[in-house]
């Protein structure tokens, strides 16, 4: 990468600053500019999810000629698309569930108490955010085979917590030292058990946190593709592993795989419309 | 520098007012004077920061005009009105050192930069910043931040007014005496015009030479902090100001006499003009209110609270309502029967929450 | 300062964490770190091999040393690209997200929707939007004169890879901003008006300087967001054409389930991962030594 070809594209988003910089209109036009960069692509998806293949082939047409919806026919059409949908939801289910429940004490733990290493335990956990999945891709293969999780939704839900048990750990702390210590002591006082102090009072307070935490575990774990075809074949086959097979011997299927593609992106616009009040928020991870 | 007009400035949120209750700021007419010092008190969501944002233009009043010596500014944008404001919390600009903090309103504005760095000089000289003032701003004190805000407030000599938006809520009790006497200092030294919000009255009465007292959106009483404590004109101002506040009772006025409780009242006024036997509302303050060795009022103390420098007796007049009285120095007070004595010239009327004027015996109206 | 009590029965809460973070992180590290230092003759019989993966892959005359440095050089331009891009431009559009109204809720979620689209489905929607036949872009390129073929050319490999980085995060580094943005009191906004800024200037001197600590926690994701990217490149391009786009994780995962050439991964990874962490960790301390120096 030559120099001036990195500062170029910084050039240009400083012009669109100084654009967004000159009030609402200038703020709108720029808005408008990204949501037709983000969507575009986007539509061109959807377009060909609703072609046939020999329109795909045939050239370029901005909206489908013969609208059709053979592809997502064949789609719910096919037992295995069923599987491969219900697999992806369930290894993100789990793990979701897993993540949050496991790192609720242990950021409980971090946030409130000091204790023999927990500084370096809590580094020690984070530096499992920045370990690539590559890494892990082929030791990961070895240790599911050998304890016979291959090929199972738990082999993908447990590979995830590599990354989404420090994450939610790390949002939950966040969170968790924004409530007032006060306020387990006054429980204690009131004659609260710990646990019911947990469940009752506290759990309820950190709420949102949670609610944080969830949303990217589920989206760090709907997303990642590498661990999740790596350590599945057959039965645990999830979406990813089923759009490799349109790029069959046959050639490509460009219309199974739009279709599919536009499948998967309706449990994310889903989970995104249930948190929009939250997002501005969420993404400050009760840090800022 | 010029005096600041306040031509029927009223505000509502969302415009188009339909009743009174819909005012923030119920219109009002004033006019400050150039290089005096002004305090708006009163209790929060009275008004008072509505009305300072409309002076410095962060609000547009739906109501009236602005003037600000004989031009109209109602409709100006804040940046070309000459007006600096300080908030209730330090605003400073992070990257930048206190003294570049202090140069930013005359840079923004053009201004020469020896003229800049003498300005600056004088200011943080009057604000004990000049040690500082090579430091980057945002590794200072709360305090220290308030004073470079307010600084900034007093850097620009042409502005037309000086507004405060309760700048010392955030500083350290200790040091709060400390700054105000300084912004006093600094009101005597630059001569500037100086509006100054607070909901606390120390603060209004030490800084003001005039205090707008505010109430649910209204002017209640615009006066030195001498007349607001000797003749509040509104029943909120009796009892707002003055600590303990204004003892207030209810009771019937029948010329120069009022009725409270079954005891009578001779007053240091006579008010032919209220009807016989009106019910009014009598405020006196604890000050005027003595228990008395001597002749007096029967009362019953029900409390005695012993302030240090003075003590206050809390006496139930048997009819249901009760007055915190002074107990002079070295007379000896218990709970029970005592005596109390009313300063019938500090007793005033209040009809409908309005101080009533009556008649000086002597003749003159009071 | 610090309100936290010495308990050091607080073990106990962490050791659910412990125990997955156990499984899921150190026995496979543990794997690696095996492999790296062995040999084997397959059938499973190994022997020692001491540090000669790790001289080997460190080595740019070795086959697999000029392999390891070629796509370690190629994923630190990657990464330093987008965020060269990423950062200014999420910053932009932070900025140009409406104050009020019902049009904020629908420009966050609108916003938020690439991210969370499954890394090969972001792939797929690129390489179909990106062919010379059948892809909106590649087509309109092409038509206007523009030399452009992802699996021909490096540089058009090169530009589709960044942009689709780009369409796809972005959205992060805005939403980040947005957070940012949001907290910063109207004070700040008033008294620069009072002092006469102009739209630059408060630009400059208070937004800016309030987005810092969100902007060090995206640049920090976005680091290791695009250092370990596999799934979206390899979609789109498969590395090529020839090694031109082929990223450190590409390339791991070419040689560790491809080749089955355990030694050399194994070295591979752990190195990787060193150098993942040392990057992270060395701009951890810098942003957080920066700090304390100004409140010093």
């Amino acid at each position: 990468m030559s120099a001036s070809a990195i500062s170029a594209p910084l050039a240009t988003s400083g012009t669109r600053e100084a654009r967004a910089a000159r009030g609402p209109k200038g703020r709108t036009i720029g808005m408008a500019l990204y949501m037709l960069f983000l969507f575009v692509p986007v539509y061109w998806l959807v377009n060909a999810s609703f072609k046939t293949n020999a329109d795909i082939l045939s050239g370029l047409s901005l909206w489908p000629q013969h609208p059709t919806l053979e592809n997502y026919s064949k789609i719910f059409a096919d037992p295995d698309w069923h599987s491969a949908f219900t697999n992806s939801i369930l290894m993100v289910v789990i793990n979701t569930v897993i993540s949050v429940s496991v790192a609720l004490p242990a950021a409980y733990a971090f946030s409130r108490y000091r204790f023999v290493g927990d500084k370096p335990l809590f580094f020690w956990l984070l530096s499992n955010l920045m370990a690539p999945p590559a890494v892990y891709a082929l030791p990961f293969f070895n240790l599911y085979s050998a304890t016979g999780l291959f090929d199972s939704i738990w082999a993908v839900a447990l590979a995830h917590c590599l990354f989404n048990v420090p994450l939610a750990v790390w949002i939950l702390e966040g969170f968790i030292s924004g409530v007032p210590r006060e306020i387990d002591e006054t429980a204690e006082i009131d004659g609260y058990s710990f646990p019911r102090f947990f469940v009752k009072i506290f759990l309820p307070l950190i709420a949102n946190g949670i609610g944080v935490a969830a949303f990217f575990c589920f989206m760090f774990s709907w997303v990642e593709q590498l661990l999740a075809t790596t350590l599945t074949t057959v039965n645990a086959k999830p979406i990813a592993g089923m759009m490799s097979r349109a790029y069959s011997a046959a050639g490509l299927d460009w219309g199974l795989l739009a279709a599919a593609g536009t499948l998967t992106m309706i449990p994310g616009a889903i989970v995104i419309w249930f948190v929009r009040n939250h997002i501005a928020k969420g993404f400050a991870l009760g840090r800022v | 520098m010029a005096q600041i007009t306040l031509d029927g400035i009223g505000h509502a949120y969302g415009g188009d007012p339909k009743t009174e209750a819909d005012y923030a700021l119920k219109p009002i007419h004033h006019v400050w004077e150039a290089g005096k010092a002004y305090a708006l008190l009163g209790p929060s969501g009275c008004g008072k920061t509505t009305l300072l944002n409309i002076i410095s233009g962060l609000v547009i009043p739906s109501h009236g005009r602005l003037l600000f010596g004989d031009r109209d500014v109602t409709r100006l944008p804040t940046e070309r009105r000459n007006i600096a404001q300080v908030f209730q919390f330090p605003v400073i600009y992070d990257t930048m050192t206190v003294a570049e903090n202090l140069a930013f309103p005359l840079v923004n504005r053009g201004v020469a930069r020896p003229r800049i760095d003498a300005r600056v000089g004088e200011i943080a000289a009057m604000l004990d910043l000049t040690a500082d003032l090579k430091r980057r701003a945002r590794g200072l004190t709360a305090d220290a931040k308030q004073k470079i805000s307010l600084g900034r407030g007093l850097v620009r000599s042409d502005v037309s007014a000086v507004l405060f938006d309760e700048p010392l809520t955030v500083i350290d009790p200790a040091l709060k005496w400390e700054l105000r006497s300084k912004l006093k200092a600094v009101h005597r030294a630059l001569d500037l015009l100086m509006i100054y919000v607070t909901h606390d009255q120390v603060e209004a009465l030490t800084f003001a030479d005039k205090v707008v007292v505010m109430n649910d959106g209204r002017a209640v009483q615009i006066g030195t902090p001498a007349e607001l404590f000797e003749r509040p004109e509104h029943t909120f101002v009796g009892y707002f100001i003055g600590s303990p506040g204004m003892n207030l009772l209810r009771g019937e006025v029948a010329g120069a006499e009022a009725r409270v409780d079954g005891h009578v009242l001779p007053l240091g006024a006579a008010y032919p003009a209220l009807p016989q036997g009106m019910a009014v509302t009598l405020g006196i303050r604890p000050d005027y209110a003595t228990l008395t060795a001597g002749d007096g009022l029967p009362v019953t103390v029900t409390r005695v609270d012993d302030l240090g420098r003075k003590r206050l007796a809390h006496a139930s007049l048997g009819g249901g309502q009760s007055v915190v009285a002074t107990v002079p120095h070295g007379m000896g007070v218990e709970t029970g029967p005592a005596r109390l004595r009313l300063d019938p010239g500090k007793i005033h009327v209040y009809v409908d929450e309005r101080r009533v004027a009556g008649r000086d015996l002597v003749g003159r109206a009071a | 300062m610090d309100s936290r009590v010495w308990d050091n029965r607080a073990w106990l809460f962490v050791v659910p964490v412990m125990a997955f973070v156990l499984f899921s992180s150190l026995i496979p590290m543990m794997t690696v770190v095996n492999y790296s230092f062995q040999d084997s003759m397959g059938q499973n019989s190994f022997f020692w091999n001491g540090p000669g993966w790790f001289q080997n892959l460190l080595d740019p005359t070795t086959a697999v040393g000029a392999r390891f440095q070629g796509a370690l050089l190629r994923n630190f331009a990657f990464s330093f690209t987008v965020l060269a891009i990423e950062i200014p431009l999420g910053i932009a559009v932070a900025l140009c997200i409406p104050k009020s109204g019902w049009r904020v809720g629908a420009v966050l979620v609108a916003i938020a929707l690439p991210l969370l689209i499954p890394y090969n489905v972001v792939g797929t929607i690129w390489q179909l939007f990106s062919r010379t036949d059948i892809g909106l872009l590649g087509v309109a390129l092409g038509r206007s004169g523009v030399p452009f073929n992802v699996t021909q050319n490096a540089g058009s490999a090169w530009a589709v890879i960044v942009l689709m980085d780009v369409w796809h995060w972005t959205s992060m580094v805005a939403l980040l901003c947005y957070a940012g943005l949001k907290a910063i009191p109207d004070a700040y906004y008033q008294a620069a008006r009072i002092d006469g800024a102009n739209r630059w200037s408060v630009f400059r001197n208070i937004e800016l300087p309030k987005l810092r600590k969100v902007l060090v926690i995206a640049m920090l994701l976005r680091f290791m967001g695009s250092f370990m990217i596999y799934t979206e490149p390899f979609t789109v391009t498969g590395g090529g054409p020839g090694e031109d786009t082929s990223f450190l994780s590409i390339d791991l995962v070419k040689m560790a389930l491809g080749q089955v050439d355990l030694g050399n991964a194994a070295a591979y990874s752990l190195v990787y991962n060193l150098i993942t962490l040392t990057v992270c960790w060395m701009f951890f301390t810098y942003t957080t030594h920066a700090d304390s120096k100004d409140v010093a």
